[in-house]
This record gives structure tokens, sequence and C-alpha cells, in this order.
């Protein structure tokens, strides 16, 4: 086991190098792409245009472009975004992360509970009608659009019942969690919710479809023949086999809201963290910011597969490597 | 007489389908006593397999509806609560199934799923149970036992995760111990070593076997008392001597018949029966073993016969009377085995 976390974190190290390559690539070197262009704004003479290049070093050898690249992300932590002249991308996206952090993990807490909760019901009373009921109400959850949902419930809670039910309720935006934890939560709660919406009604449907699959096991029978109480037999022996697909895509789903996948619930909700940063780049075409803002996703969704990985090996023996 | 271990009483078990209802096991009657091996003989859907499951209350489909009574040391398990039912698997009656490479749960070691049993019916510490589950093991027959028991199943193969759930099954000292086509998984040479373990920890413990086959050749070897069972009913029952040397009804001839044999010149085809079983919907009003009767006359496509005591407990279902049975079978059962009847 230990031999395999080893190698796993070895090999996240070499995904996440080529995947800076890659990136860089893409922003800078895919042709028709020129920084130097978006760094001097509009209509620039051929010789702003050339100064530029100099003082962005952008007329060395690419390996050098890319070595200096990484340097002013990772060593000096000084690259400078191409819009807005002076601000610093790194301290930008460590301010904005603790805003996104707190909205994903809050948010993916009420979907685990909840979409466990479901699914295990909706599979212990099958053959009722409140099954059924479970999963259409999970396949409206997957369908409603995050940015339609975000908008009607501040709708709900900013506009029409703000002056009565919800007058307890901030304006939208973020507090952290240091200033006022009150705030903090009272801020999140409603994003919260949004934002878990579509994965309780995904995650609910797959731990139900797994459950039912794992209850028809021989080795289910074994539990229930071996005296074992239905409620140890649906907790040690069901959902343990049943939490192997759940984990895997918990894994991918949070690395990629962590890594700025949350955007559209942060827009709406006016919460400053990395999605948000990625919607301001992303209008304003700073190729900096994104870059950064896009190796740090990556950086995150890599981190997290490598943790969905070895949280698999610990669920599931067979797949350890020996 | 006293007492025995397991009496079930006329069980019949139904399960609504959309097609209809399907009886699967249709009025059994069996005992079981202490230490005595019964073996149930019968091919696939005769319902042998629902039969022990039923007496187990493992069968979990809402759909199955059961009748009649299941004594276990005088209580009727049928009107057991399922925490009571509960104490009795895995400690009083315990069972071994037909797969073991799909019987084991997969992401535990094979020692944790063995102290977890242990646990769940003794009171008694994490160490202790883990050495029990070490020596189980090792009187199974799983080499270097202190270390295999940290194990996962998919570590093991067919005949060592059965040798697992055989420990298993013995490790909280059961009296019954149902063993449901334990070898039909397994390769040949596999299921003697398999059987024969069982034949040994019977000995040992003490404990009463159930063994559910299809294989005339594996009951032979280990059965006390045999019944056969098709479509639901118990055909004929009796001591294995009886069942081999003097078998009484038609399928049981039919089955006997089957067995390819090394003492005699290999015939051009193995014998066999013709025909299917009827199907548990629509059972036939008469004998439902007439249709492939080959001794078939009037009254076996009107009336159902019932399971008659011939003397002696051999029981069996046919309408045929004694005399004609010995005159039909004298010249086409295995006339050296009438012979050699003691």
């Amino acid at each position: 086991m230990l031999t395999f976390v080893i190698r796993r974190t070895l090999w996240t190290v070499v995904v996440m190098f080529v995947i800076t390559v890659v990136v860089f690539f893409i922003f800078f070197k895919t042709p028709g792409v020129d920084p130097a262009r978006a760094i001097a704004g509009r209509s620039p003479t051929p010789q702003q245009l050339a100064e530029i290049r100099v003082q962005f070093g952008l007329n060395r050898p690419l390996y050098v472009q890319y070595a200096r690249m990484m340097k002013s992300i990772f060593i000096d932590r000084n690259l400078v975004s191409y819009s807005d002249q002076g601000e610093l991308v790194i301290p930008e996206i460590f301010s904005a992360a603790p805003a996104t952090l707190s909205l994903v993990f809050g948010a993916s807490l009420i979907w685990i509970v909840t979409a466990i909760g479901m699914g295990a019901a909706a599979a212990k009373l099958r053959g009722t009608i409140y099954d059924p009921i479970l999963m259409i109400l999970a396949l409206i959850g997957i369908s409603c659009p995050v940015f339609w949902l975000g908008q009607v419930v501040n709708l709900i809670t900013q506009g029409g019942l703000h002056r009565s039910v919800f007058s307890w309720l901030p304006a939208l935006g973020y507090t952290s969690f240091a200033t006022s934890p009150v705030k903090w939560f009272e801020g999140l709660i409603f994003p919260w919710i949004t934002l878990s919406i579509l994965y309780i009604g995904l995650y609910a449907r797959v731990l139900r479809a797994n459950l039912l699959e794992v209850q028809s096991e021989d080795y289910i029978r074994t539990a229930r023949a071996k005296g074992l109480s239905e409620q140890r037999v649906l907790l040690r022996h069901t959902l343990r086999t049943s939490m192997i697909t759940f984990v895997s895509l918990f894994g991918l789903d949070f690395g990629a809201l962590v890594g700025g996948g949350a955007i559209l619930t942060e827009v709406v909700f006016g919460i400053h963290g990395v999605g948000f940063l990625t919607y301001e780049a992303l209008i304003n075409l700073d190729l900096a910011t994104l870059m950064a803002v896009v190796i740090f996703g990556a950086f995150f969704i890599v981190l997290a597969n490598a943790l969905v990985d070895i949280g698999y090996a610990w669920l599931d023996p067979r797949v350890r490597p020996t | 007489m006293t007492l025995p271990l397991l009496d079930i009483r006329d069980l019949k078990v139904t399960f609504r389908t959309d097609d209809g209802l399907v009886r699967a096991v249709d009025g059994v009657s069996l005992t079981l006593g202490e230490g005595e091996t019964l073996g149930i003989v019968g091919e696939s859907g005769s319902g042998k397999s629902v039969t022990m499951m039923s007496v187990m209350r493992l069968i979990t489909d809402p759909n199955a509806k059961f009748e009649g009574e299941v004594l276990y040391k005088g209580t009727n398990l049928m009107a057991l609560p399922q925490d009571r039912i509960r104490s009795i698997r895995g400690s009083g009656i315990s069972m071994i199934f037909q797969d073991p490479m799909t019987s084991l749960n997969p992401v535990y070691k094979v020692g944790w799923q063995i102290e977890e049993q242990i646990r769940e019916h003794e009171k008694i510490s994490k160490r202790a149970a883990r050495q029990r589950a070490i020596d189980l093991l090792t009187a199974v027959g799983i080499p270097n036992a202190s270390e295999r028991v940290d194990a996962y199943p998919h570590e093991f193969s067919g005949g060592m995760r059965q040798r697992v759930m055989i420990a298993m099954a013995v490790s909280c000292n059961p009296d019954v111990l149902i063993a449901d086509e334990p070898t039909t998984a397994l390769d040949v040479t596999i299921q003697a070593q398999i059987l024969n373990l069982i034949k040994k920890l019977k000995d040992d413990f003490g404990t009463a076997v159930v063994l559910i086959t299809h294989d005339m050749g594996v009951v032979a070897d280990m059965a006390d008392r045999i019944a056969v069972m098709y479509a639901g009913r118990i055909v004929e029952q009796g001591t294995q001597r009886e069942l081999f040397y003097d078998p009484q009804h038609p399928y049981t001839w039919g089955l006997l018949g089957s067995i390819a044999r090394l003492d005699r010149p290999r015939p051009r085809r193995l014998a066999a029966i013709p025909g299917l079983p009827p199907s548990l919907m629509n059972l036939p009003a008469g004998c439902s073993f007439a249709e492939r009767c080959a001794y078939r006359f009037g009254r076996c496509g009107e009336e159902r016969p019932d399971l008659l005591d011939r003397g002696s407990g051999h029981l069996d279902a046919c309408f045929l009377s004694t005399q004609e049975k010995q005159q039909i079978r004298n010249p086409t059962i295995h006339p050296e085995l009438v012979e050699e009847k003691p």
C-alpha cells in the first residue's frame, strides 16, 4: 500500500509537469496567438510590440520562455496580469481560493449526506411509490441549470421575500470565516444548496443503482446467513462496496469544482472565488491570469485524482498492486 | 423417539410473478436428526435450494409467500421475529453456498469475515476471535493459516475459498450445516477434497448436515438419508441403502440410470430422462412426473399421488404397486444391485 502511494504521488508530479507544458503551449504558442499584442492593448505600433517582446522575454528560445514563466508562477510568484497592469496574478488566486474552498467544501458536505440518504432510501423503498418519486426528484435536480436555479433562488431570497422571510440574509457576496463566521455561513447557505442540487441528483441515482446491484450479490446473502443485523449488512457490506463508484465520482467533481468549475455559481452569487476570477479573465482575455487559473485548476483535478486512486485502493483491495 | 433437530412440516413457498403464481415448494416435509446427514437430490428448479433458504428465512423477495412450519428444536422458525431468527442464523443453523468465488465479500480479509460472525454471536475479545479464525482455517486445511488469515478472498483459489466458507459456517459450532451444492462450482479433484472436509468436520463436531445436490454420486458417498425432489415436491425419501438398492419412484430410477458407471461396458449414449420438468406456473393436475414417465397409466394424469410410507420409513409418491415396480425394475434397473441387497 505504501509503495502504491509513493508511486502514485511520483506519477502525479509527472502529470503536473506535462500539464504545465501543454497549457503553456496552448496559451502562448498556438498559431495566431500573440501575447505581445494582448499585453499592448489596442492598435499598438510595431515598435511597441517589439519593445514588449523584449521586455517580457518573448524573443528568447522557447524553453527559456517556459522556464521563465514557470519561475514567475511557482518561485517568484510575480506573474503580472496582462489586462490590469501591476496586478500580481498568483496572490490574487490565493486570495480567491478560500471563497471557492468554502463554497465547494460546504456544498460537497451537503450533497454527500443528502445523496447517501436519498440513494439508500430509494434502494430500501424499492417496489413502493417512494422510489420513483425520489428518483424523479433527483432527475429534476440534475436537469436544473445552475445559472437559472441560482437566479431563481436570488429572485426569491434577495427579491420578493427579502423583506419578510429572508430579512436575515446579507447581500450577495462572500465574507471570510475569520471576519464573521455567522455572516460567512449566511452568505454561503444558498450558494451551497444551489451548487449541491445537481450533484445530489446525480449521486443519489448512482448510489441507488450500485446498492441494488450489490444487494443481489452472493456475499450479501452470506452476510445475512451469518446472522448479522440488516443494519450491519447495509453499512458494512452493501454500502462499502457501493461507495467505490461514488468515491471516484466525488474526487473528480470536487477537484474540478475547486479548480474553478463552480464558475457559474460564483458569478451568480457574486462570490469572488477562483471561478469568478476565471470569468473576469475570460472577459478581458487576460492570458496570464487564465493560464495561472487553468494550471491551478488542473493541479487540483490531478491531486483529487491521486487521492481518489489511493482511496479506491483502500476501499477495494483487489485494485491494490501486489 | 427424541425430538428431531429440524422438522419441516408441509412447507409451501409461492412466488407472485407477473405471469402468475409460481409454487416453488409444494408441501415438503422433512426431518433431520442430530448428527445425521440428509441428502436432498433433484434437478435445477426442483425447489431444493428454496426449501433450505426458507428454513434460514433468507428469501427476501417481498413477493414470496410461505406456508407451513419449520421446527428447530421445537421452535417454529417461520413465526419468529427477525432478531430472533438472526441469533439462530450462523450459530444454530449455518449455510455454505454454491459459488465460493462470489460468496465472500471481496473487500474484507477472510479472517475479518470469520471474526465478524463469531463476534456477532459470542461475547469474545477481538484477539480470541482472531485466534479462533486461525484455528478454524487450519482445521479446514488452509496451509499457513496464521498468515493467510489476513489475505483477501481474491488471493485464494476456488477450492480454498470454499474451505474458508466452511470454516466460517462451522465457526460457531452450529447444530445444522446446510450445504447448498457446495462442490458444483469446483473442479472434480477439488470436489472430493471439499466433501471429505465436510465429512470430517461433521464427525469431529457432531454437526447434522443437509446436503443439497443434483449429483447422485455425492449423496451416495455422504448421506445417511436421501430425499428426492421433483417440481417442488418430495417424490421419494429413504435411507441411502434403500434409495440406491431399492428405489421405488420412476424418477429415482431415471436419476440412477443416468449415472456414468465405471464398472460396466461404456454405453453408446448415457441414459437420460426424456423431456423437461413441468413449468411450476401451471403444474399438471396429476403426478408432475407423469409426462416424462414411461410407466404412467390412466390414474397418473388425474390424481396427484401422495407421499406414502411403504413400511420402515421408506416413502414414495407413485401409484404403481410394490409388485408392479418390482416387475418393471428387475429387468431394467441394475439387476445385479438388487441381488447385492443385504
